[in-house]
């Protein structure tokens, strides 16, 4: 057979790796100590209790070994990170708040024309502090909380230090704990008992200067019988060196309540991407987990479910793509601690150009939590020999009655699919691509419209050159 | 020739064997010819060795859209060029939508005639009606669950969408019961028009008491050996294949 052509369907790419020059309003020196952190703490001029977390987990950090498993971790140096840099002093309320510069990005990125579709509040990371941020009035009269992390500390303390921490604390890991000693910004929510929240609440997070690590920390708790979906994106600039990303984020799903977060990655390929995300779900309550992971060097990330309460749920979709000198180290973790809980977890991976895709999961059923269903389902699809994939399930059981399925399929994209697609006149690369977007759509199908048409720009995007 | 498939003295085969010895044939818009012949005759080989599957390769001979050798193009290059192969045993895709399938598939083989998407969609209701199938398939994967009646007929609507000038239809009516044989039979009628040469490919000659062929070909041992009528059929159910291995093969039929 003849070498076809190879051309892509013509989409503008460029929006996805562009940088501005910002001047930015406050920025703390490379590297980290115990003057960064309490720096930090003071520019925010905030509470002793807060500063005494930093501390605590700072101190953790220091003593903390890195982790000896997953991705290769070595190359980064944490002295050579900014751990804090604002663009902008204050939080904006109203678009005309928002500095013109980041206004440019954010309409490069298509936030505005977003909002004004459908979106029930925005809440924007521009590097290390949130600069905006609006809710539709609607659901500020039901009583619903969405602002950055840093501003809800000073107007709901309370609230905050109630919940702040009680997920993940601290010592959890070594990323959690360098996290929790220099967090700023991530997003805030609180929903009220009862309130459903029909539209999304978003927020786009970005790293825009090199060697910016962001350290972002959104907290969410969902009363009793409320609902809520929440929803990230990410994009990045494209630079040489490295740049840190750890954040941490903590859902808390009261009795009978729905929650689902859903993240788009696309983090430039040379960010470290360490992220905690854990859910607390008591009694009847629901959470989601819909996480993709493109971009990024090195990503590694493990949603997870500790279902607490007797019925509670937990459903865990995470998609990877891992191109050349890419590892994507991602699962997810479902934790039975009580009666009559079900989690299913879903991972779906492509590797190709010689990268790596890991799953890494762990499914544990404590002693006394009968009644338990769990599925957990891994599928790896390598577009080339020189790709590598993996799979860790990690499998602890305390109760004989639970009723546990695992699959696990490793494949390639099959000559007979290629030809019958080519053969209705599409082109090697497009049937490809069609095959990979296929693949993923069971996380595809579940976003927005607009999210959805955006990812498949992404994974289209990343099978780039995959033919040939 | 602008307007002919022909296939030219094809000899073709798979890893290595020889399957096809020789075949000449030669198709023109509004003709439907027959290819019969006994299992492992080659019928399924000269199917995929048009369509361009890459598994199979061509020993000698040529095969010519409009008098232009396919040979070394790629399996979308022949079907913007107006082949079409109808699968005897179709792939799912898992998670790729019929609507938007088609969509791509109409808009590499059509560039010259683009619809926006609700001009498309109209497009696409015509033909469903063409086929008989329902909307709702549009919303499922490409062959994900389909039924074997549905399959096949999901092949005659991709056929009927993408309206090439030749397609082969390679053992359409397998696997059916009556009513979905009648079905099918119906489905190929409705797509046949002046503007597309077909060959069906078949085993049994059930398929041709609803489709009616001009040209009936038998394929047995690599070759073609009796070309005749839709009566050359009849003579086939009557007969059977044997009686041509007999026979000494006839040369140079077309």
């Amino acid at each position: 057979m003849a070498a076809p052509t190879r051309d892509l369907p013509s989409e503008d790419y460029s929006r996805y790796a562009f940088k501005d020059d910002i001047v930015y309003a406050t920025t703390i020196p490379k590297g980290l100590s115990e003057e960064t952190v309490r720096s930090i703490s003071a520019i925010k001029k905030e509470p002793e209790w807060m500063l005494n977390f930093r501390l605590r987990a700072y101190r953790h950090f220091v003593k903390r070994a890195m982790p000896n498993w997953g991705g290769v971790l070595s190359n980064i140096d944490f002295n050579q990170i900014t751990y804090y840099m604002s663009a902008s002093k204050k939080e904006g309320k109203t678009w005309d708040d928002v500095p013109d510069k980041v206004k440019q990005t954010f309409e490069k990125l298509g936030i505005p024309e977003a909002e004004r579709k459908f979106l029930a509040g925005v809440g924007t990371q521009y590097d290390s502090e949130v600069v905006y941020h609006s809710v539709r009035k609607e659901l500020t009269e039901k009583g619903v909380v969405f602002m950055g992390t840093d501003t809800a500390l000073r107007e709901y303390p309370e609230l905050f230090k109630k919940y702040f921490g009680t997920v993940i604390p601290p010592e959890d890991n070594k990323f959690a704990a360098l996290n929790s000693a220099v967090w700023s910004g991530g997003s805030f929510v609180y929903i009220p008992p009862g309130v459903v929240v029909d539209q999304p609440l978003q927020a786009y997070f970005r790293i825009n200067a090199e060697q910016v690590g962001q350290f972002e920390r959104t907290l969410i708790i969902a009363e009793e019988g409320s609902r809520v979906h929440y929803i990230e994106g990410c994009t990045a600039p494209v630079y040489a060196t490295e740049s840190l990303h750890s954040a941490v984020v903590e859902v808390i799903a009261k009795k009978g309540a729905q929650v689902r977060y859903t993240t788009l990655q696309n983090w430039s390929k040379d960010v470290y991407n360490l992220v905690t995300k854990r859910a607390h779900a008591h009694a009847g309550a629901n959470v989601e987990w819909l996480d993709a992971n493109t971009g990024s060097r090195l990503t590694m990330k493990y949603p997870s479910v500790y279902l607490l309460g007797e019925g509670a749920k937990a459903e865990i979709v995470s998609v990877a793509f891992a191109g050349n000198g890419q590892h994507q180290d991602a699962g997810a973790k479902a934790v039975h601690l009580a009666k009559n809980t079900t989690s299913h977890i879903t991972s779906k991976s492509v590797s190709k150009d010689g990268g790596r895709t890991t799953y890494r999961g762990l499914l544990k059923v404590a002693k006394g939590a009968t009644g338990v269903k769990s599925t957990v389902r891994c599928d790896a699809l390598m577009i080339d020999d020189r790709s590598r994939s993996d799979t860790y399930p990690y499998i602890e059981i305390d109760e004989e009655d639970a009723a546990i399925t695992h699959e696990a399929t490793v494949g390639k994209i099959s000559d007979e699919m290629l030809f019958y697609l080519q053969s209705r006149g599409l082109k090697e690369n497009e049937a490809m691509n069609l095959i990979v977007l296929g693949f993923v759509e069971m996380f595809t199908k579940e976003l927005p419209m607009e999210y959805a048409l955006e990812f498949n720009r992404l994974i289209r995007l990343e099978m780039e050159g995959s033919v040939g | 020739m602008t307007g002919t498939l022909e296939i030219v003295d094809l000899h073709a085969g798979v890893e290595g064997k020889e399957i096809l010895k020789g075949v000449s044939l030669t198709v023109r818009p509004g003709e439907i010819h027959a290819l019969m012949g006994p299992n492992g005759s080659g019928k399924s080989t000269l199917s995929y060795v048009v369509a361009g599957h890459p598994k199979y390769q061509v020993l000698s001979g040529d095969i010519r859209v409009d008098g232009q050798s396919v040979l070394g193009k790629a399996p979308d290059w022949r079907a913007q060029h107006g082949i079409f192969l109808g699968f005897q045993y179709p792939v799912e895709v898992p998670g790729v939508g019929m609507a938007t399938f088609l969509r791509s598939a109409y808009q590499s083989v059509h560039p010259e005639k683009p619809l926006d998407v609700p001009q498309f969609h109209k497009y696409l209701k015509e033909k469903l009606r063409l086929v008989g199938m329902d909307a709702s398939f549009l919303q499922r994967s490409i062959n994900e669950g389909f039924s074997g009646g549905e399959k096949k007929r999901a092949e005659l609507l991709q056929m009927a969408v993408l309206s090439p000038r030749f397609a082969i239809l390679d053992e359409t009516d397998s696997g059916l019961d009556i009513d979905a044989l009648r079905q099918v039979g119906a489905a190929i009628n409705a797509a046949a028009s002046p503007t597309v040469g077909i060959l069906l490919v078949t085993h049994y000659q059930r398929l041709l008491n609803y489709v009616k062929p001009h040209h009936v070909h038998v394929l047995v041992d690599g070759k073609i050996a009796e070309s005749g009528g839709s009566d050359l059929a009849l003579k086939l159910e009557e007969k059977g294949y044997g009686w041509l291995r007999e026979e000494p093969p006839t040369p140079g039929v077309v």
